[in-house]
């Protein structure tokens, strides 16, 4: 009668796991490596990197790709603990960069000022655009937060302001490359620890609340707006950081900052890392910029092979690496009958 | 201004209702969903609003916590209008309300999905449910007030993820949200109905509980029998009108509240026409 028997794959957290959630992890070495490892690959892993570059052009690479990753972490945190869809990245690192700049060449800001700077007071002018459209929701929110990028290029190309076309020249670069390089990667590691921290906080509770259920938030007591704008400024901030480093690392700014690519690759990046984890976002950076830059050589063909990778990772692990990195790493697998 | 604000005004020296809605109206295009309800609401009684579907109960609700706007007519809490306040601010001045499609923060676990309204501005300054506000952690707290809303402590029930709570858990949090936020008036939006006999059956005391606590209840049921046991007083809604108010056998025995329940026509008229 052929077999009948049904079996379905069970997952169970590996002892351990359950051993490390409790107060045990603190009385006993193992337990406390297992917590500490995934966290030191990545710390060391990312400060190892620029040493492991075989040039300089490889080294500007992983600069870059911080910079992406800063995008990818703003937009992780907005559209998995906020709710808010942003496609506004490369407003972000234009708005960023274009305040670094102007600081540096009109002001005499050394770049050290400069980039905080202009992530403090970016993320304030970010939000405050990005104001009227925080009532929108999902899909709505990111369509309207594509305009912004698209709407100041042009603004600024029309009115030729800010040095029109030409962007604004004549820009500090930082004084080393390793100077530039630690600087950037430092600073991503701490606020992807930070964002990681304030996710689990009471204020990050309150903002995932947010995105399961606003109107519950409301009859609470609490204004929606506020803590949705006071996400976008952690989120835009982190943008415009990451706008304000570009700036100063090719010595220019220009309208290529509000270019698509820092909107879209950014998604491309959380898919691929695994939404909602946070450092899945910096991983697929990891992935996909790297990727981008040696199919270089194919010329426009690239976009092909691009397009291949990103579809495979849709269908083959769609849950992002990270997420099944997490699985494998806390859990076992087996088959039961039923 | 308002001749309305003056009389509010007046009715302090007597005995004050607690929350007084007067001539809400609110018509959705052409459809009039309220027309002129007023009605008031004595400190610490549990008033129970009945009436068939579509007959307005849950935008009375709405209109009350500022979820919707009003067409016209004015609401006061405390002798304070509170007609065109946002819903977070009067959730803030304590008028809470449970939703009829429950609205959990389904991906957290139950006890966090207190964690929040304790962290609202209103629990930090009253202190909220059991002092849950002040408090550095606020999980303790939330794990109590479940226990108090009828959450096994024990079982890893307050550790579920919310959406994986059956039905009764989740009205209970629904509930406990309110609760949390040590409200001065709590709506309840059709709290018992999905509910089995027996989950009913536990949550009765609870709500006879939160009225000897001092809390104003204003309770919406489609549950007519178990509503009677805890209302002291009966209103009822029919097409956006107020039927008609008072204690369960007065409405029960109100003939306009059986023909809007079961329409006017005997059986064998209706049969007749078929």
């Amino acid at each position: 009668m052929g077999n009948n028997t049904q079996r379905r794959k069970e997952r169970i957290d590996r002892g351990i796991k359950v051993r490390a959630d409790s107060l045990y992890a603190l009385m006993s070495i193992r337990e406390l490596s297992y917590l500490a490892l995934p966290r030191l690959i990545l710390i060391v892993g990312m400060l190892a990197l620029p040493l492991l570059m075989p040039g300089m052009y490889w080294q500007r690479v992983i600069t870059i790709t911080c910079i992406y990753s800063l995008l990818a972490l703003s937009f992780d945190f907005l559209a998995h603990y906020v709710g808010l869809v942003s496609l506004g990245g490369a407003f972000f690192v234009g708005v960023g960069g274009y305040m670094a700049a102007i600081m540096n060449t009109e002001l005499g800001l050394p770049p050290l000022l400069t980039v905080p700077l202009a992530a403090l007071v970016g993320g304030g002018i970010c939000t405050l655009l990005l104001l009227p459209c925080l009532p929108l929701r999902g899909v709505y929110f990111a369509i309207v937060s594509l305009m912004y990028p698209l709407f100041v290029a042009r603004l600024i190309e029309a009115l030729d302001v800010l040095g029109g076309t030409d962007g604004i020249t004549g820009i500090d670069s930082f004084t080393n490359r390793w100077a530039e390089q630690y600087f950037i990667i430092v600073i991503l590691l701490l606020l992807l620890f930070g964002v990681r921290r304030l996710v689990n906080t009471d204020i990050g509770l309150v903002l995932r609340g947010v995105k399961d259920n606003d109107q519950a938030i409301r009859a609470s007591g609490m204004n929606v707006t506020l803590y949705k704008a006071m996400a976008v400024y952690i989120a835009s901030t982190i943008g415009c950081l990451g706008g304000a480093c570009l700036v100063h690392i090719y010595m220019w700014s220009g309208i290529s900052q509000f270019a698509l690519d820092f909107s879209i690759l950014p998604i491309a990046a959380t898919v691929i890392g695994g939404g909602g984890t946070l450092v899945g976002p910096v991983l697929g950076c990891l992935i996909l910029v790297p990727i981008s830059e040696l199919l270089r050589d194919f010329g426009t063909l690239r976009i092909v092979f691009y397009a291949l990778i990103l579809v495979a990772f849709i269908i083959f692990r769609s849950e992002g690496i990270m997420i099944y990195g997490q699985r494998k790493y806390q859990q076992f697998e087996r088959w039961t009958r039923i | 201004m308002k001749p309305d604000m003056k009389s509010g005004m007046k009715q302090d020296t007597g005995k004050e209702p607690i929350l007084r809605v007067d001539k809400v109206s609110k018509a959705f295009g052409g459809i009039q969903a309220l027309n002129g309800v007023s009605f008031e609401v004595n400190e610490g009684e549990i008033l129970g609003i009945i009436g068939p579907n579509g007959s307005g109960k849950t935008t009375v609700v709405n209109c009350i916590t500022g979820f919707i706007k009003k067409t016209s007519g004015r609401i006061f809490f405390r002798g304070t209008d509170i007609s065109d306040k946002p819903p977070h601010k009067i959730a803030d001045m304590g008028i809470t309300r449970t939703f009829q499609i429950m609205r959990p923060y389904y991906t957290l676990p139950a006890y966090k999905n207190l964690v929040i309204p304790l962290f609202s501005p209103r629990a930090k300054r009253t202190g909220g449910w059991r002092g849950g506000g002040k408090l550095g952690d606020r999980n303790t707290v939330s794990i109590d007030i479940l226990e108090e809303i009828g959450f096994e402590r024990d079982s890893y029930v307050p550790y579920k993820t919310a959406s994986t709570l059956p039905t009764g858990y989740l009205k209970r949090l629904e509930l406990a949200r309110c609760l949390a936020l040590k409200p001065e008036i709590i709506i309840c939006d059709e709290v018992f109905s999905g509910l089995s006999m027996s989950e009913i059956a536990s949550m009765v005391p609870l709500i006879e509980r939160l009225q000897m606590e001092g809390i104003t209840l204003i309770m919406i049921e489609h549950r007519l029998r178990e509503l009677f046991r805890v209302a002291n007083r009966i209103m009822v809604l029919n097409f956006g009108e107020k039927l008609t108010e008072g204690s369960s056998e007065e409405v029960m025995a109100d003939e306009r509240v059986k023909t809007a329940y079961f329409g006017s026509q005997k059986v064998e008229e209706v049969m007749k026409h078929a």
